[in-house]
């Protein structure tokens, strides 16, 4: 089952900090984040590449994106 | 629902995008703008404030097009990329007081980030102390961010209050195009002008509009951010801005060197001042406050544009800022501090801590 972390409503560090925070913590798995504007999409995105995760999927609900993060 | 790719974004765009306004604003300096001042978002909210009467420093009274461009450029970017939403209410007060003391930091130093990378690129070495303040302040703001720090979170707003900040900032300019400067004049209808010194130099009113709303649209875009830069480099090793931000020096320097701006040394360089001390001093505590509210002085305004009223409160902050600056003797000239400077800076200083320090929360969330 995936973690989940919820950063709707927070700016740029805040997003990255958190899913980082937990990508360190879980070391492998899969991990979703909740963000509400594009910006912390693509930093979060960008981020999660260089710690080496995968992107599975971004999806798009309303105004808010699931990003989902896994590595084996 | 598929995600739109963002080529501005990309190493490629922020690369771009830097290059875009370091030729810009070294080209601005050739049609009319200050030295070494071709964008300086802090001098330029200072000059504003003044034309509106806020201060009534002289030499610095003019309600520069281009932070008008800014916000309307970066309003119509996200407008046409769906990217238009209004939010606001994450520690509004805290923001308005971040934003008076990156105002009071930068014009201790004499410029924003913005200025401190165009001054370096026009030869002034008098940047280095304030690039290196900068980076100090940004430093300790990713240590309260390590340590839990957050303002809370935001909420949703309808279009209504998003669009407040763009409307003010059309009222601007219709007050701009109503009261023309008129030479020789101090006075243009409601509108102060300055008819020497900095504030009497600039550039045509349709190209500083243009280049405006040209970077307001691009860096919207691109996300760029002097802070982000420094801060991301710091706190998590990421090169993406900074590698715009070393374009945007790159492109202003060789722009520099092709038009003659070019001038390297430390004493008479313009609008600047060689006290090492307080110009390190005053781009920490600017640094600090930026990063405690999440953007340096242009990505404040790029994010006003995008409907957040946060952004727009720290904007209304920085130009409060300049008017108390102005009118306590805070702000430097080239003859070195205000009477006042090196108080304004250790007060703000202690004002930025108190409000990392008492905003930190055990859990992120």
């Amino acid at each position: 089952m995936a973690e989940i972390v919820d950063a709707r409503g927070l700016s740029c560090p805040q997003p990255v900090l958190m899913a980082m925070s937990m990508m360190k913590e879980l070391g492998e798995g899969q991990i979703e984040v909740m963000v509400d504007n594009e910006v912390s999409r693509e930093n979060v995105t960008r981020a999660a590449t260089g710690q080496g995760w995968e992107i599975a999927e971004v999806r798009q609900e309303a105004d808010d994106y699931r990003i989902i993060l896994k590595k084996q | 629902m598929e995600v739109r790719k963002n080529f501005f974004a990309t190493s490629t765009g922020i690369i771009g995008v830097g290059l875009i306004i370091g030729v810009l604003a070294a080209l601005l300096q050739k049609w009319g703008n200050p030295g070494n001042m071709g964008i300086c978002v802090a001098c330029f909210e200072r000059d504003i404030a003044g034309s509106l009467g806020l201060h009534r420093a002289d030499v610095v009274q003019y309600l520069r097009p281009e932070i008008l461009g800014f916000v309307l450029g970066a309003f119509l970017a996200a407008l046409f990329f769906g990217e238009f939403k209004p939010r606001s209410g994450s520690a509004p007060l805290a923001r308005f007081v971040l934003g008076m003391c990156a105002m009071i930091g930068a014009l201790v130093f004499l410029g924003c980030p913005w200025r401190a990378v165009l001054r370096l690129a026009g030869g002034d070495g008098n940047a280095i102390f304030g690039l290196a303040g900068l980076a100090a302040g940004v430093g300790i703001g990713t240590v309260f961010y390590r340590s839990g720090y957050t303002l809370g979170r935001t909420s949703k707003y309808g279009y209504g209050i998003g669009i407040l900040m763009p409307i003010l900032i059309v009222g601007l300019l219709v007050l701009r195009l109503i009261d023309q400067p008129l030479a020789g004049e101090a006075k243009s209808g409601v509108l102060f002008y300055s008819i020497k010194g900095p504030g009497s130099q600039y550039a045509p009113l349709v190209i500083s509009i243009a280049v405006g709303l040209l970077v307001g649209f691009v860096a919207q875009r691109s996300r760029f951010c002097t802070m982000g830069a420094l801060r991301d480099l710091i706190l998590f090793r990421h090169w993406h801005l900074f590698s715009g931000m070393l374009a945007l020096l790159a492109a202003a320097w060789v722009t520099n060197l092709v038009v003659g701006q070019f001038h390297p040394g430390f004493a008479g360089q313009p609008v600047a001042h060689t006290q090492s001390l307080w110009n390190f001093s005053g781009m920490v505590v600017a640094g600090l406050a930026f990063a405690l509210a999440g953007g340096c002085p242009g990505r404040q305004l790029f994010m006003s544009g995008e409907g957040d009223g946060d952004a727009a409160i720290f904007v209304l902050g920085m130009i409060t800022g300049a008017a108390f600056a102005h009118n306590f003797g805070l702000a430097s000239s080239p003859a070195g501090v205000g009477p006042n400077g090196v108080a304004a800076v250790v007060i703000s200083l202690l004002a930025c801590l108190f409000i990392g320090y008492t905003n930190i929360q055990r859990e992120n969330a």
